[in-house]
């Protein structure tokens, strides 16, 4: 079976700290990131709760040292950031001297800019300059200039929640096939209107702290972040005697095939996903110590992503968990937000409790962690599932 | 290493693409600044009560990976990897505007659900009941390229042995209307046959659906061996030859072993540059041709450049119109494909005759 794809540095920006550190601090501490919503201007605002990065975009761009003529959208400065977190972890200080590509996931892109300036747009040409950033590329593109990512591959992915563990996916495969010497692969999302309003018309959100896995769960909190990783190839591991967090050890992806927004009862495509990680990983289901799961805490999702769990683990189900309680569903980035975690969770033996649960779900019996529980890991889990029945699976592991 | 085919082909285009027996026969002339898509007959492909319900990208990539399908005579494949720029556009506007009009109330979900990027790639699956991977590429003109790009590795380390690849993109009004006020879209009126003298900023912008079945058998029928992909975030025009060299190289080629340069010029005076520095410069003795005349220029408008290529090995002939240099050559192997939007996200797509 394949070996695994060394990890090698990463970077993270969400509700729950603004460095990988602040983070895992507050994953430990049990701190929520969840609150009412303040940058953003909407009639749902006393109906809905989100996790929210604490920074007004002139303070982004500062911390950037942008220019005032910048065109960035919220997703380009938060996944920026990261993405230098993710460089500077791997003491990388010359970008060029390995073939470098960026593979990055959104499903915002510039819609923040874009529904603040519909019709702006039309009258006002000073605004003009965000509407480059109207395709979904747009933020990897300004991530990729950030990092001084030059004539290499800058590619974006966008398939709903699953796109950042796709991106992860994709940047695995092109370490393998020797097509890049290393990759920053990850995703960014900030909240818009669009994502509040469209997961509010499908009913889908939460009043009040989203509970993963719980039977009287409400639905979602949106939440904000970007995440990156830098994945580097055997070779340069070994000329650059790199300090490797971790591997990437499996991946799968796979289609419901279901519904358009829905998961099937069964979770056909999340329980397709999680087997070919494992194939991929060359591992059993009891080599897996630990599963960070998707469980956005919508009513459809952890029925749906339970099932799988049972169906692919039976009697071996290790503990799990979901950090959306924490970070709430940061869309895009989730993948990479809970690939950062699962790495977190291996170099310091630790599984993160599913915060909020009260009453076990009365259609399975599995029952999430919901203590914090120190346990030597191997290998870690991590699903991420999205709309247009899209299943993702990541396998992080210590070992090669 | 296995090699990679292009097994069959499945376009919905400006042109009238869709019948697979026909290449190019007959050529729409416009005259504009943008260009819709053709409409097949839909409802031959889709029932018309789900058709009513679907965005134009949805139908379009349904028809365009029905059509591929069909050609390779398969059901359903191991593997759908789609590249769009903007998703289902209308949809996104609508939404968009129902938020602001609307004032954030009386809003409906199907818009949203539309919107979602890779809601074609999704649809598609759910169209052949396709339980296998499915990645949509949402990366500006280089959207395509990098689904072929991943395809190309499944193929070539065997995790799949035949794969869905298509680019689609669809206009939107409100995204025409604002890519005017910034010149990315001409300001007059211009004759496509007539688009490369236009002399002015921007394009003529179009829309449509191209899709390839991708194996790593070669099986009959096949219409091309795809040799390389390359993709390249940012190039300056100086470096640009040398790149091309350095990408022949790794297929062990030279400039003269390619019968064929296809390139995307969309007689945009500022951008088009990037193009005649080949044209005129290394490719000057190399028979050249263009397609984004009969296209539009969309973010995936290289995927009909493909098909172009694809059908040109296939059938061995050059479309008269196609024809960017008098030079001809006594034989047809090698394609090369050249591509940039603004000066940005350049591709370069290597096609052998199987």
């Amino acid at each position: 079976m394949g070996k695994g794809v060394a990890i090698t540095g990463m970077g993270i920006i969400s509700a729950i700290g603004n460095t990988v550190a602040e983070n895992y601090l507050a994953l430990i501490g049990e701190k929520k990131g969840i609150s009412r919503i303040a940058w953003i201007d909407t009639i749902h605002k006393n109906e809905i709760m989100v996790g929210e990065i604490n920074f007004s975009n002139a303070e982004l761009e500062s911390q950037l040292a942008l220019d005032s003529n910048n065109n960035y959208s919220r997703t380009a400065l938060l996944g920026a950031i990261a993405a230098k977190q993710a460089i500077a972890a791997a003491q990388i200080t010359n970008i060029d001297t390995y073939k470098t590509g960026l593979i990055s996931a959104t499903s915002v892109g510039g819609m923040d800019m874009t529904e603040r300036y519909f019709y702006e747009y039309l009258e006002e040409k000073s605004l003009q300059k965000y509407i480059d950033g109207h395709h979904a590329g747009d933020s990897s593109q300004k991530i990729a200039e950030q990092l001084g990512i030059n004539h290499s591959l800058v590619t974006t992915i966008s398939t709903a929640c699953s796109s950042a563990a796709n991106a992860i996916m994709f940047g695995a495969r092109l370490i393998k096939a020797g097509k890049l010497d290393r990759v920053v692969v990850g995703g960014s999302d900030c909240l818009s209107k669009f994502t509040i309003n469209g997961f509010k018309t499908l009913m889908i959100l939460s009043d009040t702290y989203n509970t993963p896995f719980d039977e009287n769960r409400k639905g979602l909190n949106l939440g904000e972040a970007a995440a990156f990783l830098v994945l580097e190839s055997d070779a340069v591991v070994k000329a650059e005697n790199k300090k490797v967090l971790a591997y990437v050890k499996g991946y799968g992806n796979a289609n419901d095939a279901y519904h358009q927004t829905a998961s099937s009862e069964n979770g056909d495509g999340a329980t397709l996903a999680m087997e070919k990680a494992l194939k991929v990983a060359g591992l059993n289901p009891k080599d897996i110590d630990y599963v960070n799961a998707h469980g956005t805490a919508t009513g459809n999702n952890d029925l749906s992503e339970g099932k799988a769990l049972i169906r692919v683990f039976g009697e071996n189900l290790p503990e799990f968990s979901s950090t959306k309680a924490y970070t709430g569903h940061t869309l895009a980035a989730a993948g990479a937000i809970e690939a950062v975690y699962s790495i977190l969770a291996l170099q310091h033996s630790v599984i993160y409790p599913n915060l909020n649960f009260k009453t076990q779900m009365k259609e399975f019996e599995i029952t999430p962690q919901t203590t914090l529980k120190e346990k030597t890991l191997s290998a870690v889990l991590s699903n991420s599932l999205g709309f247009g029945g899209n299943c993702s699976t990541l396998i992080f592991t210590k070992e090669p | 290493m296995k090699r990679v085919f292009i097994q069959s082909v499945g376009s919905v285009s400006c042109q009238k693409t869709f019948d697979n027996s026909q290449f190019l026969d007959e050529i729409e002339i416009y005259e504009a600044n943008v260009v819709p898509a053709i409409d097949p007959a839909y409802k031959d492909y889709i029932p018309p009560a789900a058709a009513r319900r679907m965005a134009k990208g949805i139908k379009m990539g349904i028809v365009a990976s029905k059509i591929a399908l069909s050609d390779a005579g398969l059901d359903s494949v191991d593997a759908i990897i789609t590249g769009t720029g903007m998703g289902c556009l209308v949809e996104s506007e609508k939404f968009v505007s129902a938020i602001i009009d609307n004032k954030e109330e009386y809003l409906t979900p199907t818009s949203f659900i539309q919107s979602t990027h890779n809601t074609v790639g999704g649809q598609i699956a759910l169209d052949l009941e396709c339980k296998g991977y499915n990645f949509t590429y949402v990366h500006s003109s280089i959207s395509f390229e990098s689904a072929l790009l991943d395809a190309q590795l499944q193929l070539a380390m065997e995790e799949a042995e035949t794969i869905l690849v298509g680019g689609v993109d669809e206009l939107g009004a409100h995204t025409v209307k604002i890519h005017k006020l910034v010149h990315h879209i001409k300001a007059e009126m211009v004759s496509s046959a007539r688009l490369l003298e236009s002399n002015t900023e921007g394009a003529v912008f179009g829309e449509g659906a191209n899709f390839f079945v991708l194996s790593n058998q070669k099986k009959e029928g096949a219409y091309a061996e795809l040799l390389a992909v390359d993709i390249l975030n940012t190039l300056d025009k100086e470096d640009l030859s040398q790149s091309m060299e350095r990408f022949l190289a790794t297929a062990e080629l030279k400039v003269e072993d390619i019968d064929l340069l296809v390139m995307g010029n969309n007689g945009d005076v500022v951008f088009d540059t990037y193009y005649r520095e080949l044209s005129d410069g290394l490719f000057s003795k190399i028979p050249q041709a263009y397609y984004k005349h009969l296209s539009g220029e969309f973010n995936t408008a290289s995927s009909f450049g493909v098909w172009l290529a694809s059908k040109i090995l296939k059938f061995q002939q050059i479309p008269e119109d196609t024809k960017l240099n008098s030079i001809t050559s006594s034989k047809l192997n090698r394609i090369l494909l050249y591509n940039q939007y603004r000066g940005q996200n350049h591709s370069f797509v290597l096609l052998q005759k199987c």
